[in-house]
């Protein structure tokens, strides 16, 4: 689960690591207040999406004084912002944080994230704060420090140092810095990150760390021990049909192709779209029904593909384990009569109590094009498409 | 022969009072794999069908000799779970639970450095050597004894693999399901391992999918030490970046990670990569038709120069 800014900013805050003093709004009536509360300028108007790269698609402006603060705002609050990471779509602006300037001397890069290789918690620090790590591992990667911690011990004064000394702080910045970067780790286990990312982190010129920026993300798996941090979710950043899937424990991703699929278990699913496209169509969503789907659970499944509009065919494929072909036939069927499904669906079943499934398919008195395997199945859902 | 599981298996089951647990160690038990014992804190003295319930696993593997066991229990304490079979003295540990925080994965994997017991999962289906046992929640029908070995991050994906399989005539060694957890016990490489050096199995059937390096680095011991046949496939080709496709490790991050990479290594490596899930079967197929055409006549011809010079010692014993 992705944190705002202002959200991570909070929670930074929380373990003592320094940031700017701001402030968050859905509202322009407030800007000059809080605008004038910050103790000077410039102040930062930043726009509050879950995604990078805002101050390059006009998402971040300065201003020097209340009527500037309150006139960028106008411009940012409700503004299609587009960034490399939002896609050609881009984000509405729901919300703002003004916040204070500073006077920076220099920018760095701190991060911390899950190491699958080595199955360890990695610290990664650079000197090119504010670039893309992406950028920076692909041109420079030399450039990139990074400490690998040990979970039986945790971090280590002397990791701290190495990043400190090798960020090439300057002598009396060192005790700070390590300090800083321990107290992320705290924060980063303490509170079940997936991700915690500081760019920049900046020193200032008056020799003080600041977090100008953060990132932070919880794991969704243990978000079960942290039920204060559900308050920091934000459905506004969600697709729709996503949050009415979650409801049902349905993994719902919305693509944009025309054929609607509908699989059980993850890694069947994620092929299906690739056999789809393979055959020459394009899948509309992802779409895990689980190991024991419920008629329940099917029905709201095919409710949720079929009200995305531009889905033209439905692909069902499922290799029935625990999940037996009769229970998901006769789910289907009732479904389909229930909500009345006026574009073509695609069968594919095979696996467990498949001869049943496919009787109770035939009898139904609904049209339904049966897939002889994966490929036939997709084939067929590609037709129906094309017309 | 085959790996990890088989005929001197004796099984216990974690959380087996659950519901799934239950299902499934009854699913187990059915499939002829020796079900033993059974745990749950509180519950001893009662039994499951027959299988006696345990307080602790200590006191289970000391009263039944279990060997390994498979783990059912809520996310929260699968880690607490792990390390109790570990402490035990168990050597194969299966967890099928899905949705362990990855954190608490990172501490059982430095628990486990430098033990002999090997971990599976978690959130995988488990392990089968068909025709002799499994542990796990795979529909056993659909297998069939042979010589090919699968390991696959996914459940029903591997499935469709087994089908495809089965459906040609083509039997299976052993199936491995890792799991599709970022932080897991048995990577795509230990398992390619255990395939290489189990004389029963001939060919192989890797199944990845986006996210993380697993299968690069499978790829790279392939490349070096493997010379039995192995065919590749990756789910995820067609997946958008930055997103979880259901399973917690199957995300493109930072643009690494992605199905193209993995399957030009898998390439490079001299691995059979299928575009297309629905040619697993068809595939394998082809390489051991290949490797039965080659292999004839390399015999004949070694047949022919015996006891002129030193092809002798390449004759197989069997």
């Amino acid at each position: 689960m992705k944190l705002h800014e202002y959200q991570a900013k909070e929670v930074l805050r929380k373990y003592g690591l320094p940031v700017p003093e701001g402030y968050p709004t859905d509202s322009t009536y407030n800007v000059r207040e809080i605008a004038g509360r910050l103790g000077g300028f410039p102040v930062v108007v930043k726009a509050q999406i879950h995604a990078g790269g805002r101050g390059k698609g006009g998402g971040v402006k300065l201003a020097f004084n209340q009527d500037e603060a309150e006139k960028q705002a106008k411009a940012i609050l409700g503004m299609n912002l587009v960034t490399h990471q939002t896609g050609p779509e881009g984000r509405i602006v729901k919300k703002l944080l003004i916040e204070a300037g500073c006077q920076i001397a220099k920018e760095y890069y701190l991060s911390i994230v899950l190491d699958r290789a080595t199955s360890q918690n990695v610290i990664m620090a650079s000197t090119e704060g504010g670039m893309d790590i992406e950028e920076v591992a692909e041109k420079h990667p030399e450039k990139i420090l990074k400490v690998f911690i040990d979970p039986a011990v945790g971090i280590m004064p002397y990791q701290c140092r190495q990043l400190a000394f090798g960020l090439g702080f300057p002598q009396e910045m060192t005790g700070q810095v390590s300090a800083f970067i321990a107290k992320f780790y705290d924060l980063y286990i303490k509170e079940d990150l997936s991700m915690a990312e500081i760019n920049p982190l900046v020193a200032t010129k008056d020799n003080k760390l600041l977090a100008l920026d953060a990132k932070l993300a919880y794991d969704d798996n243990a978000l079960f021990r942290h039920k204060e941090a559900i308050d920091f979710r934000d459905l506004n950043e969600e697709d729709p049909l996503e949050i009415e899937a979650s409801k049902f424990s349905l993994n719902y991703i919305k693509l944009d192709g025309q054929i609607g699929c509908m699989v059980n278990g993850a890694g069947l699913a994620m092929a299906t779209m690739d056999i789809i496209k393979y055959c020459g169509g394009a899948p509309a969503n992802f779409l895990d029904v689980g190991g024991s789907a419920s008629a329940e659970q099917i029905e709201e499944a095919l409710k949720i593909i079929i009200s995305d509009s531009s889905v033209k065919a439905i692909f069902i494929n499922i290799f029935g384990g625990i999940l037996r072909c009769d229970r998901l036939a006769t789910g289907v069927v009732t479904a389909a009569k229930k909500i009345n499904i006026k574009i073509p669906i695609v069968i594919r079943m095979e696996g467990t109590n498949v001869e049943e499934g496919r009787k109770i398919l035939a009898e139904s008195g609904l049209k339904f094009l049966i897939g002889n395997g994966m490929k036939d199945g997709a084939l067929k859902a590609v037709a129906a498409v094309k017309g | 022969m085959s790996v990890l599981v088989g005929k001197k298996t004796r099984l216990l089951v974690q959380g087996i009072t659950g519901k799934e647990g239950m299902f499934h160690a009854l699913g187990c038990r059915d499939y002829g794999t020796a079900v033993v014992a059974g745990v749950t804190p509180g519950k001893e003295g009662q039994n499951v069908e027959g299988i006696p319930v345990f307080n602790t696993v200590k006191n289970a593997v000391l009263a039944t000799k279990a060997n390994a066991t498979m783990i059912f229990v809520p996310p929260a304490f699968s880690a607490d779970a792990i390390l109790e079979a570990l402490d035990a003295g168990i050597q194969l540990i299966v967890c099928i639970t899905e949705g362990i925080p990855p954190q608490d994965m990172v501490k059982v994997k430095r628990a486990m450095r430098g033990s002999t017991a090997r971990l599976i999962g978690p959130n995988c289906p488990g392990i089968i050597t068909p025709g002799q046992a499994k542990i796990g929640i795979m529909p056993g029908h659909i297998h069939k004894p042979g010589h090919v070995g699968i390991v696959s991050r996914s459940g029903t994906l591997t499935y469709e693999a087994v089908g495809q399989l089965t459906a040609l005539g083509i039997g299976q060694s052993t199936c491995i399901g890792i799991g599709g957890d970022p932080v897991n016990g048995t990577s795509h490489l230990d398992a390619i391992r255990l395939f290489n050096e189990d004389p029963d199995t001939h060919a192989i059937v890797m199944i990845g999918e986006i996210g993380g390096s697993a299968e690069e680095e499978a790829a790279e011991y392939i490349k070096a030490h493997v010379k039995k046949p192995v065919v590749g496939f990756i789910a995820g080709q067609t997946a958008p970046p930055g997103r979880r496709m259901g399973h917690a490790g199957a995300i493109i991050a930072g643009g690494k990670g992605t199905a193209i990479e993995k399957m030009n290594a898998m390439k490079d490596a001299g691995i059979h990569v299928c575009e297309s899930p629905a040619d697993i079967g068809e595939t394998m197929k082809k390489v051991l038709m290949k490797k039965a055409a080659k292999k004839k006549p390399v015999k004949k011809v070694a047949k022919k120069k015996v006891g002129k010079k030193k092809t002798l010692k390449k004759k197989p014993k069997r």
